[in-house]
């Protein structure tokens, strides 16, 4: 076959680092080719330098076997380069046409006119012609995630792409919205159109490319045939050592119940029912997943526990002690550990010191202050031995947290969550932006919690995740908990079809029938 | 140690830089005016800092602008941008002299602290109810702030031309004064205890201002008060996750920098005014406290040479203007100087923000320790 695209010995020098370190990398027509690699391995660079946003330090690019050098989008849009971002980038209250034919508008009248007619039609083509099914006088605002993404693909096929860069495709989608992302980039290639993933997950990998590259700490580790290579293989080249994505869960009996929530109500910010009468427990001694699509009242009821919002109505009982609507001072007292779901917005003050951030919660109690005099002493000490017991990369405790890495900064929440010891943790999203290291050490420390009779509340996205570390899933929708699944029985067909509002019925009756071939 | 004063210079470049290009500018503008800079700044620090009489008149000025930019200083580290330390300053001022007058038979050791209480309430209260109106239904304390210092000016005025004047407390003629603060109640002259400072208006004060500065310094990085108002204002959703209250946090940052501006009211009638005047226009001293507290990186410590470069500005001007040079030069260097600063410390904001984009979008990207906006990270 023929190569589209060949980079050969790229090297991207930023101050300080070297981003990519004489990378090689080719596509050939007609497949996908995954680009893998953790947080911060060079991937993204590789490909911006590709579309033009970066240029190389040294390297040469080739495109149809001609030395080319892409200055910029638009020299990239040019031979036939597209891109679609991890952050879409669409006009919200635009329609599916608009956006797709901006910055290159068909008109009439010698250009005076804009010629709408002419541009929905040119889209519907497009859109057929690839079995995208996008309605182009659809407004952004009104449609899905998943759909929103097809626009972007459309919108790069429009400019005419043959080669279609792909970042992070999947880290927004629903399990249901990832297969039909799949059929579609299938279509695509049929269609003579060569594609690349950028991604860190082994399981699309697997499911969706031909061939794979990984590239760790900006150099490549290898490039081999997916059908030749299986997902611990992949995750040790990715890493650079043997890696656990399974954690072995020991059989456990759970203890008295620790949390109790009844008909918990919590309104949004725009006053809506986000939260609509919510019951459940989680005993010491289990992880209870609440599992859903984003945006399904998950941050409301995380924030209702915790005292962050208001409680409309209902009861929230932690240790039998009634803390319905207790300020988060109260509650963090009571005995609950969060692990919020934005490090960066509630975690963590980025601009104060490492030190000053782990004593976060508890920074008015001695020994880090007495009579409201801080210890500094004190509180260096403890950053110190935090720091050291939950291994955070850091030059010291004194530098801002915001200098630290995504997962290091989440080390640092867990390490001054764990100090609590609180009877209760919730964790929302703590694995979000996280590379494979550091989710296994995530991953971990929730089960030691699970081991030493702790209660653990786990909301999140991630299926892997929730079904990896649960004992019961609750799986909630639109606001109410559709039903709560054994951890064992669980498969992600059956946690797909709650998700997405089939009943537990329902996901039991269809979940059944494929379960072999899904949970393989 | 050298990383300490590496890390020490980084925070330190931008007010020194800005000083120094407000001074060039400056120069050029005396240059334009047809005159020699050179002459033009000897006048400047001749006048301001050439004997002991000229420095105590220098810090005479820098004692109300320092604590009035300390408490702009404490509102910055709250996030919050009080522009009412005018406002702040006029009902401590005409309260000062109400509360002077009647308990003037209180003994001057008790007198003068229970006046500069009295002040530091007085401002504390009109700055409190900005902050008790942001922090309960989060109306921006910049338009009530605002509003609070015209608010005290006609207040303030009315008490002057009546229940004050000395007209209806002593009978004589109306005047556009109150009655005098008695001497029991004023702040000793320094002149009066080291003869040298001669013909100077400095007072006691600068030794209240100077020991409330570190006073501040010690409440904001040392006690947990200061942790709390820190963490509200570089990221209060942070800090409420972490258990602070940021409505109450809000309230008492706006009581203390309403009290820190009250207390600079209180200082200047005690020190030298001894009087409230009838008035159409703001005093000032809570302006020139925007600029001191932004010169001095919204750091206590910081706020005292940033203080005492805006008094010698002031000072000096007179000098300079008896050598010829139009007085408005120092406005001008003064105003080049924080256009610098707020500038540069925009650009700041906007290149973390940029920074902080990137990052997302490329997985972070190690470097070394990241310098915050405003040199918050200092201590």
């Amino acid at each position: 076959m023929a190569k589209v695209v060949e980079m050969k010995n790229i090297t991207k020098i930023f101050p300080g680092t070297v981003a990519n370190d004489r990378v090689d990398f080719d596509l050939e027509k007609g497949e996908i080719h995954v680009l893998l690699g953790e947080n911060g391995a060079g991937k993204t660079t590789l490909m911006n330098i590709l579309y033009g946003l970066y240029q190389q330090t040294s390297g040469e690019i080739y495109y149809h076997g001609k030395k080319v050098d892409i200055k910029g989008p638009n020299a990239a849009i040019a031979l036939g380069i597209g891109m679609v971002h991890q952050h879409f980038m669409l006009v919200e209250n635009f329609t599916v046409a608009e956006n797709i034919i901006l910055g290159n508008e068909p008109s009439k009248w010698k250009g005076w006119k804009l010629d709408m007619e002419e541009a929905i039609d040119r889209v519907q083509r497009v859109s057929d012609q690839f079995g995208l099914k996008v309605d182009p006088n659809a407004l952004i605002e009104d449609i899905s995630v998943g759909l929103a993404q097809r626009v972007e693909i459309l919108k790069a096929l429009y400019k005419g792409a043959e080669v279609l860069i792909l970042d992070e495709p999947t880290a927004v989608l629903t399990p249901q919205e990832i297969d039909e992302l799949g059929i579609i980039l299938r279509k695509l290639t049929e269609e003579g159109k060569s594609i690349i993933l950028i991604t860190h997950k082994l399981k699309e990998v697997l499911s969706m490319s031909d061939r794979v590259t990984v590239i760790r700490r900006g150099k490549i580790v290898n490039s081999l045939f997916t059908r030749d290579t299986n997902v611990d293989e992949l995750a040790e080249m990715m890493v650079g050592r043997e890696v656990k994505l399974t954690s072995d869960k020991k059989e456990k009996e759970t203890g008295d119940v620790i949390l109790s929530v009844e008909n918990l109500v919590v309104k949004d910010h725009r006053k809506l029912d986000a939260v609509k009468g919510v019951s459940f427990q989680v005993r010491a001694g289990e992880v209870l997943a609440v599992a859903g699509v984003d945006g399904n009242g998950q941050k409301e009821l995380v924030e209702a526990l915790t005292g962050l919002t208001k409680t409309a109505s209902g009861k929230v009982m932690l240790c039998g002690t009634d803390i319905t609507g207790a300020r988060p001072r109260k509650v963090i007292e009571a005995g609950v550990g969060h692990i919020p779901e934005d490090r960066h917005k509630r975690g963590l003050i980025l601009q104060s010191t490492l030190a000053e951030n782990l004593i976060l919660g508890f920074h008015y109690c001695p020994p880090f202050a007495k009579n409201g005099i801080m210890n500094y002493d004190a509180i260096h000490q403890h950053g110190k031995t935090l720091i050291g017991e939950f291994d955070v990369r850091t030059p010291d405790e004194n530098v801002a947290a915001g200098s630290l890495s995504g997962g290091n900064q989440q080390k640092a929440i867990i390490a001054r969550e764990f100090y609590k010891d609180p009877p209760l943790l919730i964790a929302a999203q703590p694995t979000r932006g996280l590379d494979v290291g550091a989710i296994e050490f995530v991953h971990k420390r929730l089960l030691e919690q699970r081991e030493n009779n702790k209660a653990v509340l786990l909301v999140s996205l991630e299926l892997d995740e929730v079904m990896n570390l649960a004992d019961r899933i609750a799986v909630i929708y639109q606001g109410e908990i559709v039903g709560v699944l054994d951890g064992k029985d669980a498969t992600e067909r059956k946690l797909g079809i709650m998700m997405t509002g089939g009943s537990m019925e329902q996901a039991m009756k269809e979940g059944g029938r494929s379960n072999e071939a899904t949970t393989a | 140690m050298k990383q300490r004063l590496l890390n020490a210079w980084s925070v330190l470049k931008l007010p020194l830089i800005a000083v120094l290009v407000g001074f060039i500018v400056g120069a050029i503008c005396i240059l334009a005016a047809g005159s020699n800079p050179i002459t033009a700044y000897a006048a400047l620090f001749k006048g301001s800092l050439a004997s002991i009489p000229s420095i105590g008149e220098t810090l005479y000025k820098v004692t109300p602008i320092l604590l009035t930019g300390l408490a702009a200083a404490i509102g910055f580290r709250c996030g919050l941008f009080n522009i009412g330390g005018e406002g702040q300053y006029v009902m401590a001022a005409i309260s000062t002299v109400a509360a002077a007058w009647y308990f003037q038979w209180m003994p001057h050791f008790i007198l003068v602290p229970f006046l500069l209480v009295i002040g530091i309430l007085a401002g504390g209260t009109w700055g409190g109810i900005a902050g008790v109106l942001k922090a309960k239904m989060g109306i921006n304390e910049v338009i009530t702030t605002i509003m609070l210092n015209w608010t005290a000016l006609y207040l303030s005025n009315y008490l002057v031309r009546t229940v004050l004047n000395p007209s209806n407390i002593l009978g004589d003629a109306p005047s556009g004064h109150t009655v005098v603060v008695p001497e029991v109640a004023r702040l000793g002259k320094l002149s009066s205890m080291v003869p040298a400072f001669g013909f100077s208006s400095v007072h006691t004060g600068i030794f209240i201002a100077l020991g409330v500065a570190v006073l501040m310094w010690f409440i904001l990085f040392k006690t947990t008060l200061g942790y709390e108002i820190r963490g509200v204002g570089l990221n209060y959703q942070a800090a409420e996750y972490g258990g602070i209250s940021s409505a109450k946090n809000t309230f008492l940052a706006m009581f203390i920098s309403g009290g820190l501006a009250g207390l600079a009211g209180s200082i200047q009638i005690l020190g030298l005014v001894y009087m409230v005047n009838q008035s159409t226009e703001l005093p000032g001293y809570g302006f020139t406290g925007l600029s001191v507290a932004l010169v001095g990186l919204s750091h206590p410590l910081g706020c005292i040479p940033a203080a005492i470069l805006f008094g010698i500005l002031d000072n000096g001007s007179r000098q300079m203007q008896l050598a010829g040079i139009p007085k408005e030069i120092t406005a001008i260097i003064s105003a080049v100087i924080l256009v610098f600063v707020a500038g540069a410390l925009l650009l700041k904001y906007a290149s973390t923000r940029y920074e902080k984009r990137k990052m997302k979008k490329n997985g972070p990207v190690q470097s070394g320790p990241v310098m915050d906006t405003a040199g918050k990270g200092v201590e």
